[in-house]
């Protein structure tokens, strides 16, 4: 295997582990403003988040880069004020990514929430524990199931991203080549022994995260035995 | 013992199986009293404890703990559940699935009270699964480690629904006593739904019933349940189990308090307006009952 190869597949990696990573933070106190909020406009939030479900990848990809584009407000106060250049860099691919992952890690927490029986939650309450420590001590140890089917597909996902990598990415080895733009690229220039590689690798990969993901929750949660 | 009165004033639209239905509850409660909330079902009893506890917004009203104003919708106060000082079992338990009995009771305390803990196992004879998931409890002992942890943060009310449904008979009168162990031990005020006459006779110093979201009857048991126009040399009150035909008469079975059963026989005329389920006064009059030491 040449440097090259170990290079994509590393930064396919990096992309993955960071998107999930920061998906994780910012995923979880989403997830549960939307189970228990009775915000009005939150089916407007919960439409807008999901929208990666039913898009084409493209379409986000090209409003990204339009977004990172300096001939914009957004872009060119970007570039003046915090001098940041967003579009084909790794940055620029990752939050591109942590955006069209949405959806895969807040779905299964906000449902795995929402089919907790909520005395669970008023008993943590009237014990006196805030909102915050519930949410640790009582909730998300009762979702775990949930909680790793959310980790596991976000992670698979972002490692198969394609579409949106490749509008705001393109495709420059070691900065924004990941593994589903270098198989396009290999099968392009009739390289078909490479892009065979990469092609198994993701294909194994996802194969045993849904694997994993499947025998976990095979197992009720503990709550519904009780 | 804190000596103060928790008035409660509230009123809330409900809806229930029949339709629209307002709980309206006016009462005024002594600290250090056992309260019993008696009635069918759905009469808003566990509605008017959620109430109590911050987990149900009542339309409008008061509640005041001596000084403390837990609700008033007047001047738009409304305290969490957290800042209340409540100790409320759950029907359902609502016991936490990923925590042993004793994390679930630990859990509840501020400071952990290692000796409290420990005798509130004895009491509740948990001492022995304290180290079980609440998965592979029976269905007894997670009613016992509800109580456990709704009375481990020594709360100043405790608010218990039906706490003794699913115990057996022997298990239900001793924890009866355990329950008014606790309440003198802690000193807390207590309200507790009931269903059963019996546990209300027991425990409670003051009944209120609710039926239909009003408040029918308020006072002490003896009060509320005899009838006090009645003169009798003896005088038992209980429920109806069953009434049996046999030739010209009836046999009508009483449960009465403490779980003990009497038959009774009566005519056509006497049950007309009898059926199971109803509260009845069992009394002599003409004849003495005859008292035998066993």
């Amino acid at each position: 295997m040449d440097a090259e190869f170990i290079q994509t597949l590393l930064l396919t990696l990096k992309l993955a582990v960071s998107t999930t990573a920061i998906l994780i933070i910012i995923g979880l106190p989403v997830a549960w403003f939307l189970a228990y909020s009775r915000f009005k406009f939150k089916p407007v939030i919960e439409a807008l988040l999901s929208m990666p479900l039913v898009l084409p990848p493209t379409v986000i990809g090209y409003y990204f880069l339009l977004a990172y584009s300096p001939r914009y407000w957004f872009g060119d106060w970007l570039g003046r004020v915090l001098n940041i250049r967003l579009a084909f860099t790794f940055e620029g691919i990752l939050i591109a990514s942590v955006i069209f992952g949405f959806p895969f890690m807040i779905q299964p927490i906000q449902s795995g929430l929402r089919s907790l029986p909520e005395s669970l939650l008023e008993a943590s309450y009237t014990l006196g524990k805030s909102e915050t420590k519930t949410f640790f001590k009582v909730l998300l140890p009762n979702i775990k199931p949930s909680l790793i089917t959310a980790i596991a597909l976000t992670f698979a996902h972002s490692i198969g991203e394609f579409g949106i990598v490749l509008m705001v990415g393109g495709n420059m080895p070691g900065v924004t080549r990941v593994a589903s733009v270098a198989i396009y690229d290999e099968v392009q220039s009739l390289n078909f022994s490479t892009a065979n590689q990469y092609a198994f690798i993701l294909f194994a990969v996802s194969f045993v995260l849904l694997t994993i993901i499947y025998s976990i929750n095979k197992k009720p949660d503990s709550w519904k035995m009780l | 013992m804190e000596n103060v009165i928790i008035h409660i004033d509230v009123k809330k639209k409900l809806l229930s199986s029949e339709g629209v239905m307002i709980l309206e509850v006016k009462s005024e409660i002594h600290t250090g009293t056992l309260t019993a909330l008696f009635g069918p079902s759905g009469a808003g009893k566990t509605t008017l404890l959620r109430i109590l506890a911050g987990l149900t917004k009542p339309d409008m009203g008061k509640i005041q703990f001596g000084d403390e104003i837990w609700f008033d919708s007047e001047r738009n106060i409304d305290l969490p559940p957290q800042k209340r000082s409540i100790g409320l079992m759950f029907q359902d338990y609502a016991l936490f699935p990923n925590m042993t009995v004793q994390q679930n009771i630990q859990f509840a305390q501020e400071e952990k009270d290692y000796s409290f803990t420990q005798n509130l196992f004895k009491i509740l004879q948990l001492t022995e699964f304290a180290n079980h998931k609440p998965v592979h409890l029976s269905g007894g002992q997670k009613q016992r480690v509800a109580l456990a942890r709704a009375i481990a943060r020594k709360p100043r009310l405790l608010l218990l629904d039906e706490p003794l449904s699913a115990l057996d008979s022997d298990m239900r009168i001793m924890l009866q006593n355990e329950i008014e162990k606790v309440h003198k031990m802690n000193k807390a005020t207590t309200m507790l739904v009931s269903h059963d006459l019996n546990e209300v006779f027991r425990l409670a110093d003051r009944v209120v019933c609710l039926e239909k979201g009003k408040v029918i009857e308020n006072g002490n048991p003896q009060q509320v349940f005899s009838d006090t126009s009645i003169s009798g040399k003896f005088q038992v009150m209980g429920q109806v189990a069953a009434i049996e035909k046999q030739d010209v008469v009836n046999i009508v079975t009483v449960t009465t308090g403490n779980n003990t059963i009497v038959k009774v026989i009566a005519f056509d005329d006497d049950i007309r307006q009898l059926s199971s389920g109803d509260r009845v006064l069992v009394f002599s009059k003409a004849f003495n009952p005859i008292i035998k030491k066993i």
